[in-house]
């Protein structure tokens, strides 16, 4: 693996899940137990694990992941607020793994934006009222285009949203931020040299 | 010149490269702590591309999260009880050895909470940037640091190539002035203070906490304090270095020593915010207005004094699933609610002077029948230093179990746990759906709360005792 090289995030087409509760931390998107691991693979199995499964490991009809419209959507709309708490990329990697490539929220905590970003999760914030909109209207299906900036929503209705410029570019050509910092390793060096 | 705040000089004084419309800012960093739980995807990641560690001497780990805090799991033969953690802190042992990073294993004298064990060696500094795979790095941020946390690909990047790529935060002053009441603590005072900005009051700014009040805090209190920033959501928190804070950490083995020391100090002396310098937002809070907080609620925002009533809040479905999985009511006072557990620890309230806090409420006294309490000093070093001073006597003799150094109760990961619908009056940060454990009820409060409570069985105003 070479660290300038990974999958370009373009757009994400698909139906949306929508869990409307505010300050989803990070604790519930994947609880701290199952982090004594030392790899990033298979998380997706513990994703919401406590909302998900019941005392005995059956599923909750009533978790909205568990029920058959939910399957295959690749976008999250959340209340605000969503990933505080614990810094674990854990976090987006679960989400990744289950099958979520995006989040969308009003509000999303600094810590988890970076964690998605650098893995390929996509974290929209909106304004109040598409988020209304998005929270009224589970399952509505979006267009996310990364290019344009736009999220694209049902009815020939659309909204703008931003993501930090470095990196969109980053995610728009498969670009791995490592190879970037790997890149200034003179001007590092330099930095150092004049402190010392 | 312009004014420039505290967080703007180290800001200014740390860019390698600065940002553009286009690019972030590439921001040096001067320490680098790192534990068991969030490094071993990002050595693999050095590995996979062939890449030592840069600075080894700048990267410091130590063994928290995950590790045991049984005496018999860490010094005598008794296996690791969870086996995925032992295999965590194996990684990171043969990682450190690998990558020639400086590790406080499993039986280091030295070793403890990463945020308690940087101060207490005189590792984290004034001016410097500090940053570590965990979200309570803000507590550095006491010494005049700046300080936060970052996930497990920024933790490659710095160990990479000491450096992070960042977007210049915004600042937010917390201004707090007047006398806190005794028994009313630097834990009560940040409490209320996320209770006032909210959970997500700080996104995207850097606190700065500052005022008389502040001024008077001790070092140990003022890392309550910013412990606690990333509650608010801010990624850090700071406050001005001072005489107490080079007094703090004058002589401690990792200063500056001799000229150097004079040096620093000439160093630090101008990083305090100029009179004048301008912040994005300002929060004042009245100190002398508080009494002991403690939470109610599934986020640390969700707090109330301890003799108020838990809050009535009409059409909010998240206040009413919060009160649902707490079984509380609205309205009802959170005084004499049955507790379970007791926990004083964490990087919030583990230190020597939080240990005496709890123990001046305990001594003499008996927790209450029926109360498990469990008390889990920040390091190795604070275990020592509260043995001297006889207060694991104290917890022993009260009933309460003393362990070895470790993160313990506050995250549920380590084989320390709140059983499934148990109340926990804990000196931890996070009140969160089954944080201490699946199914576990978290009330944060302070080491003097949590020990009343601890003697009664029921949350109590540490006041009724101390008094």
């Amino acid at each position: 693996m070479s660290p300038s090289v990974r999958e370009p995030v373009r757009s994400i087409h698909s139906r949306t899940v929508v869990m409307p509760a505010n300050n989803i931390d990070t604790d519930q998107i994947i609880p701290a137990r199952f982090l004594t691991t030392t790899t990033r693979e298979g998380l997706g199995t513990w994703l919401f694990n406590d909302w998900r499964y019941q005392a005995d490991g059956s599923p909750r009809p009533d978790f909205v992941l568990n029920q058959p419209q939910a399957r295959g959507c690749q976008i999250l709309v959340a209340g605000r607020n969503f990933g505080c708490g614990s810094s674990r990329e854990h976090a987006p990697w679960a989400l990744l793994d289950y099958g979520i490539r995006a989040v969308i929220s009003t509000e999303i905590a600094d810590i988890f934006r970076s964690n998605s970003l650098k893995n390929g999760l996509l974290p929209i914030v909106v304004d109040d009222a598409t988020s209304r909109w998005l929270l009224e209207h589970p399952g509505a299906e979006l267009d996310i285009d990364l290019e344009q900036l736009r999220l694209q929503l049902p009815e020939g209705r659309f909204t703008r949203f931003e993501l930090e410029s470095f990196a969109r570019y980053c995610l728009l050509h498969g670009i791995d931020e490592l190879g970037y910092l790997l890149a200034q390793r003179e001007r590092i060096a330099q930095f150092e040299r004049t402190r010392a | 010149m312009k004014p420039r705040t505290l967080f703007e000089k180290i800001w200014e004084q740390h860019l390698v490269t600065p940002e553009t419309a286009d690019t972030p800012a590439v921001l040096y960093i001067d320490l680098h702590l790192i534990h068991e739980v969030t490094t071993p995807q990002a050595f693999d990641v050095l590995r996979a591309n062939g890449l030592p560690v840069r600075r080894p001497e700048r990267t410091l780990g130590t063994l928290d999260h995950s590790t045991p805090t049984r005496t018999e799991q860490i010094f005598g033969n008794a296996p690791i009880s969870i086996e995925s953690a032992a295999k965590q802190i194996r990684v990171l042992e043969h990682n450190s050895a690998e990558f020639g990073v400086e590790l406080f294993g499993l039986k280091s004298d030295k070793r403890g909470i990463v945020h308690v064990i940087g101060p207490e060696l005189g590792a984290t500094q004034p001016g410097s940037t500090i940053v570590c795979g965990d979200s309570h790095t803000s507590t550095h941020g006491a010494f005049g640091a700046l300080a936060f946390g970052i996930g497990t690909t920024e933790v490659g990047h710095v160990l990479a190539t000491q450096c992070l790529l960042q977007r210049r935060p915004r600042t937010l002053a917390v201004e707090v002035s007047g006398t806190l009441h005794p028994a009313v603590t630097a834990k009560d005072l940040i409490l209320a203070i996320v209770g006032r900005i909210g959970v997500a009051g700080g996104i995207g700014h850097v606190i700065e906490y500052r005022g008389d009040t502040i001024r008077a805090l001790s070092m140990d209190e003022r890392m309550t304090v910013c412990n606690m920033s990333i509650e608010a959501g801010a990624r850090a928190g700071m406050i001005a270095p001072d005489e107490t804070t080079f007094s703090y950490l004058y002589g401690r083995p990792r200063a500056p020593q001799g000229k150097d020391w004079e040096q620093s100090l000439e160093r630090w002396r101008r990083l305090p915010s100029d009179e004048g310098a301008q912040f994005d937002r300002t929060v004042s809070i009245d100190a002398a207005a508080l009494e002991p907080m403690i939470s109610y609620g599934t986020n640390p925002g969700m707090v109330i004094p301890i003799s108020s009533a838990i809050p009535t809040v009409v059409d909010d479905a998240m206040h009413a699933r919060a009160l649902h999985y707490m079984g509380f009511s609205p309205g009802e006072p959170i005084r004499d609610k049955p507790v379970n557990v007791v926990f004083v620890g964490s990087c919030t309230n583990s230190r020597l002077s939080d240990l005496r806090q709890a123990a001046a409420v305990l001594k003499g006294r008996h927790i209450a029948r029926g109360v498990r309490m469990l008390v889990v000093p920040g390091s190795q070093q604070v275990k020592r230093d509260a043995e001297s001073e006889g207060l694991d006597r104290v917890f022993i003799d009260a009933g309460a179990e003393w362990r070895e150094s470790g993160c313990s109760m506050c995250i549920g990961m380590n084989g320390d746990t709140v059983s499934t619908g148990e109340y926990s009056v804990s000196t931890s940060n996070r009140n969160f759906e089954g944080r201490q454990g699946k199914g576990a009820r978290t009330l944060l409060a302070s080491p003097a709360t949590a020990a009343a409570t601890a003697v009664r069985g029921k949350v109590t105003d540490p006041r009724e005792l101390l008094s």
